[in-house]
């Protein structure tokens, strides 16, 4: 049913026209959706698209090319320090200073990515866990950086746009958003993602037909850097005030069980993970003040557990998706949507 | 000179309590091929569990040390039998989500129920006495790590030397098929690997819990043996120990010759280091793969 009859078929980027059809639909929910909500939700949803960069990013790297990263959280923190210094040490612009801060993280990823040249498995796993954790260490013993009390966002001013509400950073933020995963997807689609593939799929069988191991592993570290660093200069601003103890070893895990819940090698399945995983990791920190449930909770607390580490719940509940994700469907939301979709498109035989 | 054998001295103590979480991690690898990121959780349960048998209960020492052993012994066992084990198609990154989920859950579970204070166990030995030997100093209870450490690691080398389950479980580890040829019921040996590791692990626990127990108090350790097990080559058990010895020591000549501030990161370095020298560590041999 997916036949693809010629190459131009395969890299169009709306491949019916439902696809458009949706597309126009999700572009114009998006265009009304902040002045129709609470701030709040506004907020809500830019955390979500920040997720979407990291996660469609470090999706490249994981689910594309098959190299694990455990150690993302340090791009971002690159991403997000680097901004913010460029913008009040160097004096750059914002639209300057976060591709730099993300060619910064991309060439660092780069040099992450020669000694990965020859790790895979456990040992690819403790090195990017230790390269994340290292690099949180550094920053938070640099004084340029704000040591352990962090930094606080600069104004935001583009031209002669004055950013201060959520409400405008959201119209910054979607449109880079888009791009992102736009660029991400033409990446998979042309030769450097075929190259991607074909070495997740068989390495030494993609060297012995013309695919450089060295040029696209190496690449692939710094695309998804860049991609992570993108993501995490923009979260500094979401926040304003960033910290070292922020981007610890668990926002690493966080975005890798997001990769892992919407699907390995498929950016559409890390755009519903991040948004999904997103939403409910802002919901669940303060699960106490959700309706009804909340109260439920608070009481199970104060009987059987404590209430200062309700908060933990999150993780519980973020261990039994990514345990039950792994065992019924591997493939994540995007396995379960090509399922249904599948089932309908033949139902009902 | 004095000071520098008092580091290498602390060295030794603390990678002993790394030797054993590195042990653990290696008998994991070698029976389900997963690097275990739920390895200091195992430990950690257990560890809750006795220090709330301890307060809570006012069990006596002798009944709350081997009752969370054997927690431990069969947490290990349901985390092998009840969830890695129903994995579909599982390939190496899957295997370690799993385990991370594992972890997540765990760990999770142990700070809502206890939240985040900062506690010591009671403890049969206090863990501020030490003991002199010339001018070196060294506490009784890193003394106690060291001397338990070793008797575990001599206890492993005669297990699966001499046992009828060990030498089943290196038969497991060198082809399984074989193995379960020979009418060895490979999965059971899987579980009780999985079982052993998180005893192994829970022992570290308990001789660091007199000190501070709080949720997060097995990462450190988690990852130094981790680390460890990596320099050592993840599918030799000497390795691993050997490793974390290393780290325990560089890691304390680091902090007090260089800095201190950066002491812990060290043991990353010296991975990449030895990891870019020996990609398999260094007691591993280097299978190619074939396509």
């Amino acid at each position: 049913m997916d036949m693809k009859r010629d190459y131009y078929e395969d890299v169009r980027i709306f491949t019916s026209g439902a696809v458009i059809f949706w597309t126009g639909i999700l572009l114009l929910l998006l265009a009304i959706f902040p002045f129709v909500a609470k701030n709040y939700y506004v907020y809500v949803v830019n955390f979500m698209a920040i997720n979407v960069i990291v996660v469609v990013g470090l999706n490249i790297l994981v689910g594309y090319t098959g190299q694990i990263s455990m150690g993302h959280a340090g791009f971002f923190a690159i991403g997000a320090y680097g901004t913010i210094v460029l913008m009040t040490q160097a004096h750059f612009p914002f639209l300057l200073a976060l591709p730099s801060a993300g060619l910064i993280a991309a060439f660092i990823g780069f040099l992450l990515g020669l000694p990965a040249l020859r790790l895979e498995g456990p040992y690819l796993a403790i090195a990017t866990l230790g390269f994340g954790i290292t690099t949180t260490q550094i920053i938070g013993k640099i004084q340029m950086f704000g040591e352990r009390q962090g930094l606080h966002a600069p104004d935001l001013i583009i031209g002669g746009w004055h950013i201060k509400t959520d409400k405008d950073f959201y119209f910054l933020l979607i449109p880079i958003t888009i791009a992102m995963v736009i660029i991400a997807r033409n990446i998979i689609k042309t030769k450097v993602g075929r190259a991607f593939i074909s070495i997740r799929d068989a390495d030494i069988a993609a060297s012995t037909i013309g695919v450089n191991l060295t040029y696209y592993k190496t690449l692939a570290f710094a695309v998804s850097a860049f991609y992570a660093a993108v993501g995490g200069g923009l979260y500094a601003f979401v926040l304003r005030f960033i910290e070292p103890e922020l981007f610890s070893m668990f926002m690493s895990v966080t975005f890798l069980t997001m990769v892992v819940v919407g699907g390995l090698g498929s950016i559409m399945g890390s755009v519903a993970g991040a948004c999904l995983l997103g939403f409910l990791d802002l919901q669940l920190r303060n699960i106490l003040e959700i309706p009804y449930f909340g109260d439920w909770i608070r009481m199970l607390s104060e009987s059987y557990f404590t209430l200062t580490g309700a908060s933990n719940i999150q993780l519980i509940v973020f261990g039994l998706i990514l345990i039950v994700i792994m065992l019924f469907e591997p493939l994540g939301i995007f396995g379960m949507w090509i399922r249904s979709k599948k089932y309908w498109l033949a139902w009902p035989f | 000179m004095v000071e520098f054998l008092q580091m290498v001295l602390s060295g030794i103590a603390v990678g002993s309590s790394y030797a054993l979480m590195g042990l653990g991690m290696v008998l994991i690898y070698k029976a389900s091929e997963v690097p275990n990121f739920v390895q200091g959780e195992m430990a950690l349960l257990p560890v809750f569990i006795s220090f709330m048998l301890l307060t809570s209960y006012n069990v006596p020492y002798y009944i709350a040390f081997p009752a969370t052993l054997i927690f431990a012994f069969l947490l290990g066992c349901f985390l092998e039998f009840g969830i890695l084990r129903r994995a579909k198609e599982p390939n190496v990154l899957g295997l370690i989500i799993i385990t991370i989920g594992m972890e997540m859950i765990l760990l999770g579970f142990v700070s809502w129920k206890f939240g985040a204070d900062q506690r010591a166990m009671p403890f049969p030995i206090s863990s501020y006495d030490s003991i002199i030997i010339g001018d070196i100093f060294i506490s009784t209870l890193d003394m106690l790590t060291l001397v338990v450490a070793l008797v575990i690691m001599l206890s492993m080398f005669l297990f699966f030397r001499f046992s009828k389950t060990g030498v089943a479980m290196k038969a497991t580890q060198m082809n399984e098929n074989a193995a379960a040829l020979m009418g060895i019921k490979t999965k059971q040996i899987r579980m009780v690997a999985w079982g052993i590791s998180s005893m192994v692990g829970c022992v570290a626990g308990l001789l660091m819990a007199p000190i501070l127990v709080e949720p997060y108090m097995m990462w450190d350790p988690m990852l130094k043996g981790f680390s460890g097990a990596v320099v050592g080559g993840m599918t030799s058990l000497p390795g691993a120990v050997f490793g974390a010895y290393i780290v325990g020591i560089v890691e304390h000549l680091f902090g007090g010759y260089v800095s201190l501030e950066f002491k812990s990161v060290v043991a990353f370095v010296i991975i990449v280091i030895v990891l870019c020298i020996k990609p398999s560590g260094l007691f591993a041999r280097h299978y190619v793969k074939k396509v």
